[in-house]
């Protein structure tokens, strides 16, 4: 009993840090520009079919997981380029959430074209050996999971906090104004933030597809699930994204394997209603005031 | 029977505080500014009485009735009208249909009576359009009825949201800056308007800059700083006032020529 | 001549003549087919402008409620065998409730928060149709008795054209007075300030939900007949896809447009059978046309043409 517990927790928390991966996409782009960027999961599923792609076309792992980074990041930076950057300045809210919808279908119908509409998966990273933990089975693909979302965090706090171009991006979002005056480029920022979103959802859609199954609409999914890490956290820190996706993955794995199987999805979309409806600012996040 | 009582109101945003321990009575039919450097408070006080923030200690009441809680369109309904500081025109319209949501109040507002189209709804919008057209012309925007607020002149739009204000008959009008961006002229035409306004019984509270405006108008001025008030009294006793002076000192905003 | 360019009467008319005339044009029951599912759309997609175009809110779960109306009619007329147009309203009534109680609290969110909000309660409307197969069939969906007037069974293309054609008229009329009202008139001006609205007396969360609701009903009773007139419904008529082809549809035809509504379903529920060569590529299609148009059109399709025919006069009369 407990064995299956804790095979629930472990999976949960696998899949949620690939979560709070994606996650951690929507909240670099955010803080760069305000932008909830709706093709998020569209970087996932690119990272997941251009590796696959690559691997089956005869390159070597490390090579495809390159390769299909940078499509992501390319595919970023000319969403920024193509659609964000025209619209920003007069543009509401509203119009661009439909941008970024608008660029996620095109993306999915795109890769539908590109490639095709089957399923597909990565060979796992290092070999299929199940790993026995107090009873639980996991497969060696959740180490690389959870090893490599813990390394990309670590690096990413490294960048923000001590590298000159991401302490850039951290005053950009604080204020945007003040960044400008002291020299920092906004527009460089932002592709930066768009570039760096691209990275982290094909890192996380790389990680996944040996376990998961990836497709052209594998991104719809992930990317919503990604943004309910994001809102569970709380728009305050990286660390409380990657928290949030951990516990929609573990609710998630909770629920699958004790209440009802059928409603897994379900339940991030629950949480994401919850959390927006009674505790908007997340678990970490603070309590905004309205200026007028 | 005071109009506007405030008793120790506060108001912090985040350990800053915007307004502190502020306390003031103001009768009705006389016209009222506060004044102060920027970031003494004053849109945040108009803020607090209309509605829009709740404040962290204190109370406001109107027409010695507590307002905690009260929704600024329920203030609306009880007689409290404003301008904002940062135009808030309705520019996805007519000017004449800006002063028109002003008049919402006294318009049938059910659904299955709009959509049905019953009780005389036609009648009720033409009259409500014949009042608006009215409100523009007390205002001086006779010539800009049917036109598109976007295309309007700045100082032809602060004077449509005075309109836009009184469409709601109020009792107690709170201007927000109403001289703000005004040259000289304009200027003189709100200091006519706001003075029609008062004569019709409205009492309105001014936040103003305009020192020449201000002193020229005002029955009781009010002085904040820091969020806290500094000094109150007739024109005389403020612009005399010492730590008023030396509030203001530098920007020489005090000088203000008599006549 | 001026009374053709108002819009309820000089609209509706040519919106009627067009409704009549076009049998003449349509060569076979293909076509009537898809007239209709114009139709439909349509109606759903005026319901939908009112909250997107006029008051300025967003809903990417609207299709949720498009299932909700299909499934209660297919439901109740199948299971418990309840007249058509009785479970027709009596589902619109529910959806109203659902949309009155949800919507409340996910309306006092805004932006981003608001589109997720309502994208959540899309999905796991859609989520639990095809799960609860029991009552909906699951994701094989299940079939719909046909409507019935009286003792009368409708059936056929031409006949559901005519009934389609009259709902249509109705919905616009419908739209057109509402916007035309101090309600609408509230609606735009809460669209650009909510605060100033409040100081006007508009008390703003009231009217948010309230055409929130009334475009949900919208689309549940559009849900109903299209359930009754394709004999059979499934999940993805409530899909997030869905909903997303309602939100483009009144994007590209106009926003704040009733007629721009209407327009905008036109060319998107056309679309698809035009490029059915194309239909592998009709994602593309449709995530191309939603970012060009709000790019480059952002007041959409009709408004931006009436705008342009608007200043030719007046730069006539300059000159």
């Amino acid at each position: 009993m407990y064995a299956e517990f804790l095979q629930f927790l472990l999976s949960g928390i696998t899949v949620g840090a690939t979560y709070g991966l994606v996650g951690l996409g929507f909240f670099i782009i955010y803080n760069a520009s305000h932008v909830i960027n709706f093709a998020q999961g569209e970087f996932v599923m690119i990272g997941g079919m251009t590796a696959v792609f690559l691997v089956d076309a005869g390159a070597p792992l490390p090579i495809a997981v390159v390769g299909a980074v940078l499509a992501a990041i390319f595919v970023g930076i000319l969403l920024e380029k193509l659609a964000i950057e025209p619209a920003r300045k007069s543009a509401d809210v509203v119009t661009l959430i439909i941008i970024t919808i608008g660029a996620s279908i095109f993306l999915r119908g795109l890769a539908q074209v590109v490639w095709d509409k089957d399923f597909h998966s990565l060979p796992a990273f290092s070999g299929e050996e199940p790993i026995n933990i107090f009873g639980a089975i996991i497969v060696p693909q959740y180490l690389w999971i959870m090893g490599g979302a813990a390394v990309i965090v670590a690096a990413l706090w490294y960048f923000f906090n001590k590298v000159p171009m991401g302490k850039a991006m951290t005053a950009t979002a604080y204020n945007p104004l003040a960044a400008r005056l002291v020299g920092i480029r906004v527009k460089t920022v932002m592709m930066l933030g768009f570039g760096l979103a691209g990275m982290l959802g094909a890192i996380a859609g790389i990680l996944i597809a040996p376990i998961a199954f990836t497709s052209y609409e594998a991104g719809i999914m992930l990317g919503l699930k990604g943004f309910c890490a994001l809102i569970l956290g709380g728009l305050s820190t990286g660390r409380a994204v990657i928290i949030g996706g951990i516990i929609v993955g573990v609710a998630e794995a909770l629920g699958a394997g004790y209440l009802s199987s059928e409603y897994k999805d379900a339940i991030a979309f629950i949480i994401i209603l919850l959390v927006l409806i009674f505790m908007p600012q997340g678990l970490f996040g603070k309590k905004g005031a309205d200026r007028v | 029977m005071s109009i506007l009582r405030v008793d120790g109101l506060s108001k912090e945003f985040g350990g800053v505080h915007a307004v502190e321990n502020l306390s003031f009575s103001f009768d009705p039919g006389q016209i009222y500014s506060i004044i102060g450097p920027n970031g003494a408070g004053k849109t945040t006080l108009f803020n607090l009485i209309t509605g829009v923030y709740t404040p962290t200690d204190g109370k406001v009441f109107f027409e010695e009735k507590e307002t905690a809680g009260l929704n600024p369109y329920e203030l609306a309904a009880k007689g409290m009208a404003r301008t904002f500081q940062n135009l808030q025109i309705f520019f996805n319209m007519t000017a004449v249909e800006n002063v028109l949501v002003g008049l919402h109040l006294e318009m049938p507002r059910n659904l299955f009576g709009s959509i049905l189209r019953t009780g005389g709804l036609g009648r009720k919008e033409k009259e409500a359009r014949e009042e608006a057209e009215r409100l523009m012309a007390f205002v001086g925007l006779r010539d800009y009825i049917g036109m598109d607020a976007g295309s309007m002149p700045y100082g032809a739009l602060k004077r449509l949201e005075i309109a836009r204000a009184l469409a709601s008959k109020p009792r107690l009008l709170l201007l927000d800056e109403p001289a703000a961006g005004l040259n000289h002229s304009e200027t003189d035409e709100i200091d006519e308007l706001i003075r029609k306004v008062a004569e019709s019984g409205v009492t309105v509270v001014l936040v103003e800059h305009d020192m020449h405006l201000v002193m020229g108008i005002s029955n009781h001025i009010v002085v904040l700083d820091y969020g806290r008030k500094l000094a109150e009294g007739s024109v005389d006793d403020v612009r005399n006032n010492p730590d008023v002076i030396t509030a203001y000192l530098g920007s020489g905003a005090l000088e203000v020529k008599e006549g | 001549m001026t009374w053709l360019f108002n819009p309820r009467t000089g609209g509706l008319l040519v919106l009627a003549a067009v409704i009549a005339l076009l049998p003449s044009f349509l060569p076979n029951n293909f076509y009537f087919d898809v007239a209709i599912r114009v139709g439909l759309n349509a109606m759903v997609c005026i319901g939908l402008n009112l909250l997107i175009g006029y008051a300025g809110q967003i809903s990417l779960g609207h299709a949720g409620f498009i299932g909700l109306g299909a499934y209660g009619s297919a439901i109740l007329t199948g299971q418990f065998e309840w007249a058509p147009l009785t479970a027709m309203f009596f589902t619109a009534a529910l959806v109203a409730l659902l949309a009155f109680f949800l919507g409340r609290p996910i309306l006092k969110l805004k932006g981003h928060f608001l589109a997720m909000g309502t994208l959540g309660l899309g999905i796991i409307i859609s989520i639990v149709l095809n799960t609860e197969a029991e009552w909906t069939g699951g994701p094989d969906g299940t079939m719909v008795n046909p409507l019935t007037l009286g003792s009368y069974e409708v059936y056929g293309e031409h006949i559901w054209y005519w009934i389609v054609g009259g709902v249509l008229l109705v919905s616009v009329w419908v739209a057109l007075n509402i916007i035309e009202s101090p309600i609408g008139r509230a609606l735009r001006a809460l669209h650009t300030s909510e605060v100033a609205a409040e100081t006007c007396g508009v008390d703003v969360a009231r009217y948010k939900l309230l055409i929130f609701v009334v475009s949900a009903v919208y689309a549940s009773l559009a849900g109903s007949l299209l359930a009754h007139y394709g004999g059979f419904v499934t999940p993805v008529d409530a899909s997030f896809l869905k909903s997303v082809e309602l939100v483009t549809m009144v994007v590209l035809g106009g926003m704040a447009s009733v007629y721009g509504a209407v327009i905008g379903a036109a060319i998107l529920t056309v679309l698809p059978q035009l490029l059915t060569a194309f239909e592998d590529f009709e994602h593309m299609v449709l995530g191309l046309i939603l970012m060009l148009t709000v790019i480059f059109l952002p007041k959409g399709l009709l408004p931006s043409l009436v705008a342009r025919l608007k200043r030719k006069p007046k730069a006539e009369e300059a000159t």
